[in-house]
């Protein structure tokens, strides 16, 4: 593998069939891989997410990034175009179905695909990237610390994100769970009630809760970077992926 | 921590953005990832201009003590003021 890639912003079609903008990254050196939909964070579809994008890319994968605050805002700056979708609710569940299944669709049309796709998603993505799993074919999913799997949001926020446990069953592919030991949204409370639900269901997981590491712990440009935990996360995340979309 | 605490308020006022001085008309106010502020969380407001668009915005990212401090000392400036210039100031 040489790690030679490819990177641009592509539009796929959307939930609802709504042009939106998206991160495309595709390997170069090689003839057919798998796929990924990579879930951006609730600060937004940012520099940081484009990097991890290329980095799945450099390792094998075609890995797409929907710019979810697309309708919201087009063509503003990330942190500006966070703090409008905060404003306005954040995004629905089913929007953002829809705009995975695209993004699903777009990497399966792909001339090296071997149709086979995973999702992954951060923080607020990580809740989103097992939604996605719940209600689309996808073939893996990964879920990085993400809050409100087993609870609900805050009553009183108008950025609602309800408990999307219930809806484990509907799982097609096995689920990845990274988490840190010191984050509190979610807990290890609640991630051991989405294990327990996972297990009850019969389904294929594996989580790893790191010592030492809250929440955020891949974001290697703010102070949550934990170097240990993301190492051994980025080694769990590849190998998951060999065994199940490569 | 993602906490999702959010709470929007409309509210009458000027801020500077990049583009210069626009009118605002609504704030969020809430707890969590920053984007520049070195901590892993912050107090964040967003005072904005919908209708303007979404570069409408002036952002803070405050830490906790520094955000109680401001809004104290926002309530004892307010108090100090004589009713004649609030009212001057307000509809």
């Amino acid at each position: 593998m040489t790690h030679d890639l490819r990177a641009e912003t592509i539009t796929i079609s959307g939930h609802g069939g709504d042009e939106i903008e998206a991160y495309l990254g595709l390997p170069t050196d090689v003839d057919t891989c798998g796929s990924i939909v990579v879930i951006h964070h609730m600060p937004g579809y940012d520099e940081a997410t484009k990097e991890i994008v290329r980095k799945f890319a450099a390792n094998g994968y075609a890995a797409l990034m929907p710019n979810l605050y697309h309708r919201e805002a087009p063509g503003a700056a990330p942190d500006d175009a966070a703090a409008t979708a905060r404003a306005s609710g954040g995004v629905p569940d089913e929007r953002l179905v829809g705009d995975v299944a695209g993004a699903m669709a777009h990497l399966r049309s792909l001339a090296t695909s071997n149709s086979k796709v995973a999702s992954i998603g951060y923080c607020s993505g990580g809740r989103q990237s097992l939604l996605a799993g719940c209600r689309l074919p996808l073939d893996a999913v990964i879920d990085c610390y993400g809050a409100f799997t087993v609870v609900d949001s805050p009553a009183e926020s108008p950025l609602r994100a309800t408990a999307i446990v219930a809806e484990v069953g509907n799982l097609r592919g096995p689920v990845l769970g990274l988490f840190g030991a010191d984050d509190q949204y979610p807990s290890p409370e609640q991630n051991q009630v989405l294990a327990d639900a996972l297990t009850a269901a019969g389904k294929d997981y594996h989580f790893r809760t790191f010592d030492g590491a809250a929440h955020a712990f891949f974001n290697v440009d703010r102070p949550s970077f934990r170097p240990e935990a993301a190492l051994e996360g980025w080694r769990e995340v590849f190998s998951f992926l060999e065994r199940t979309v490569a | 921590m993602c906490t999702y605490q959010t709470a929007n308020i409309e509210l009458r006022a000027s801020g500077k953005t990049l583009e210069g001085w626009v009118g605002m008309t609504s704030a969020s106010v809430y707890f969590d990832h920053p984007v520049h502020f070195p901590a892993g969380h912050a107090l964040m407001i967003d005072v904005r201009n919908q209708e303007r668009g979404p570069s409408a915005r002036v952002a803070l990212e405050l830490d906790p003590a520094s955000a109680r401090a401001l809004a104290e000392t926002i309530l004892l400036t307010l108090d100090q003021v004589p009713d004649v210039l609030l009212a001057e100031s307000g509809h």
